[in-house]
């Protein structure tokens, strides 16, 4: 089970949380996406919108989406819990979600991930191992925040996040020279137009 | 090898424009109004002659399960939904359909969900693949712009509405009622079948849902006809299909091949072969984590197609080849597998949730050799109690690893809790 908790001790206090206009808005573009009476279906992408908002998710934001959707909030919490994405937790500016599932692991996501762990501050960046994140062609992979940071080794993993701390958002993708998931070297298929 | 005109992901590689005029240059969108045309029972029929079987992981012929919805749409709606969920180890696929080609995909909602009765389609994309989205969302903004979808989907009269929406990390939300769980805003946890999803699905309504590559090629079948498509593969494993190939080959890549293409001749053809030569494999897992991994005897001359795999004991599942050299520890590579199934179960089937932990402790001690010979007897029962006793197939792909493992390496795990055994003597 994904469970996840976060202990009160080391979650600090949030008194309140609304949306802003701006937030909300998307919120009511999403609930639009169901039929009527359906809007608890809306309850990951407002969630996610809360967390894009806040940074993480507070009980009172969880509260705050319960009532905009009409949900008993333990529903709401029940969400937040299962679902690996949601951040019960402040964390860094950065948030590097290492792939160590097989397919990254047979290309050397261990050393991805001690670089992570290196330079894991948990204010500018904070390190998550997660599961399969679907680009195994294009193994080791880290997600940073929205985006997949692709054939990875310990010296890239470090340029790129180097970068990072400069203040730079290096290109996302492939970290060697290589188009998508085409094999490196060029594409052997799919040449012509 | 397939030749480039026949392939359906003509940008899998994104190397052109995945918006609509770059699709419709690609020949999307051409005409769909004449497919429409058919009728739903015409094209419904012809996709069962085309023998497309579906593409995420359980080779259901696509054809037939588009014909379980009503033929009369009652009370009630009926939806399509797209499984775009795809968190299978090994499988990136849907990934560059999403963000390279997704026109391909957006009309296939059209033509499948007209062919199914329904108005809608929801397609469910793993939260993490959040650009991937964006390209989807963008593409089907430009289709109902261009009239493609809305009141009046291509001039054919009907109304259709494509909705993208976004999970947040739960591989578990692939199993189709899991989907439609999360879908309704709960956590995912498999419903019990029956009743099936085209009975009562989607908020209790027939619904039918269908991975995104099978959805994603209906158009081009629909378009070159059901004995073009047929005409590729083996009998009963027709169609062309995109491979994901990684692990340790020179040049790990996604391809769009025929079906039952010998093994070897995908990683030697397409990803530069074995690291070290073919005769540094060890072996392949063929299809997906869930699937058995297949010794390099088998390897050696397997086709890739789902009979062929069936009866190795193995499967094709997505078709991601993941493949290990001899430098492997493959009790470790297998292990990691066993903690990912640990992970993700949803807890709601007892044999899963404290047989994935089982399972995931005593392969952890297999790696280290700290076990008895006859554990190893005792993790294969396991398994087998585990495999077919649960409500979805999650804890089917758990054990099925850990069997293909015992069944093919078994001597070297002996061998591994042999020296430990010695080693400790000796201290």
């Amino acid at each position: 089970m994904a469970m996840i908790t976060a202990d009160p001790q080391d979650v600090p206090k949030v008194e309140s949380f609304s949306f802003t206009p701006e937030s909300m808005a998307k919120v009511n573009a999403l609930i639009a996406n169901y039929p009527p009476g359906r809007q608890a279906s809306a309850v990951i992408g407002v969630l996610d919108l809360a967390q894009r908002q806040q940074g993480w998710l507070p009980r009172v934001a969880m509260d705050e989406v319960a009532r905009i959707l009409e949900m008993a909030p333990i529903r709401v919490y029940e969400i937040a819990t299962f679902y690996t994405m949601f951040q019960l937790k402040p964390k860094g500016r950065y948030l590097l979600q290492v792939c160590t599932t097989t397919p990254c692991w047979l290309r050397g996501s261990d050393h991805v991930m001690k670089a992570c762990q290196e330079a894991a501050d948990g204010v500018t960046f904070s390190v998550q191992e997660v599961e399969c994140l679907g680009a195994c062609v294009n193994a080791p992979v880290v997600q940073i925040n929205d985006d997949f940071y692709e054939d990875l080794d310990a010296a890239s993993t470090r340029r790129v996040l180097d970068a990072f701390r400069r203040g730079e958002t290096p290109a996302p993708g492939p970290q060697v020279n290589r188009q998508t998931s085409a094999p490196e070297g060029g594409p052997l298929t799919l040449k012509g137009e | 090898m397939l030749a480039d005109k026949d392939r359906i992901f003509t940008n899998l590689y994104g190397l052109h424009d995945w918006r609509l005029a770059g699709a419709r240059a690609r020949g999307a969108w051409d005409n769909t109004k004449a497919i429409l045309d058919k009728g739903p029972d015409a094209i419904v029929e012809e996709m069962k002659k085309s023998g497309l079987r579906g593409r995420g992981g359980a080779g259901f012929p696509t054809g037939l399960k588009w014909s379980f919805m009503p033929k009369q749409v009652g009370d009630r709606p009926h939806y399509l939904v797209v499984n775009a969920d795809e968190s299978e180890p090994g499988t990136c696929k849907d990934r560059d359909i999403l963000r390279h080609d997704p026109h391909l995909l957006v009309e296939g909602c059209l033509v499948a969900g007209f062919a199914m009765r329904a108005h809608a389609a929801y397609i469910y994309v793993r939260g993490e693949f959040y650009n991937e989205a964006q390209h989807l969302i963008e593409a089907v903004r430009e289709a109902r712009e261009a009239g493609l979808l809305g009141n009046n989907a291509c001039g054919s009269g009907w109304k259709f509405e494509v909705y993208v929406h976004r999970g947040a990390g739960a591989y578990i939300c692939g199993e189709e009622t899991a989907l439609i769980e999360s879908l309704e805003g709960k956590k995912g946890m498999p419903r019990l079948k029956p009743p099936f999803p085209a009975g009562a699905g989607l908020y209790g309504c027939p619904s039918t849902v269908n991975n995104v590559e099978s959805i994603a090629v209906a158009p081009t079948i629909l378009r070159r006809g059901a004995t073009w498509f047929a005409g590729f593969g083996r009998p009963n494993n027709t169609g062309t299909k995109l491979f994901c190939i990684s692990g340790h080959v020179n040049k790990p890549c996604n391809v769009e091949e025929e079906m039952s293409i010998p093994l070897k001749e995908l990683i030697e053809c397409h990803a530069g072969g074995v690291r070290g030569g073919w005769d540094n494999l060890l072996a392949v897992i063929p299809g997906g984590s869930s699937t058995p991994l297949l010794p390099k005897s088998i390897c050696d001359t397997v086709l890739m197609d789902f009979d062929a795999l069936k009866e190795q004991q193995s499967g094709l599942g997505t078709a991601a080849v993941i493949v290990m050299d001899k430098s492997t520890d493959i009790i470790k590579a297998i292990a990691r597998l066993a903690y990912f199934y640990k992970h993700e179960s949803c807890g709601q089937c007892t044999p899963c949730r404290e047989g994935t932990g089982w399972m995931w402790r005593v392969m952890e001690r297999m790696v280290m050799g700290n076990a008895r010979i006859e554990e190893i007897d005792t993790l294969y029962d396991v398994t087998k109690q585990v495999e077919g006793h649960t409500i979805c197939a999650l804890a089917d792909g758990a054990a099925w690893p850990v069997q293909g493992l015992i069944r093919h390496f078994r001597p070297l795990m002996e061998e591994r809790i042999r020296m430990r055994t010695e080693k400790l003597a000796a201290e």
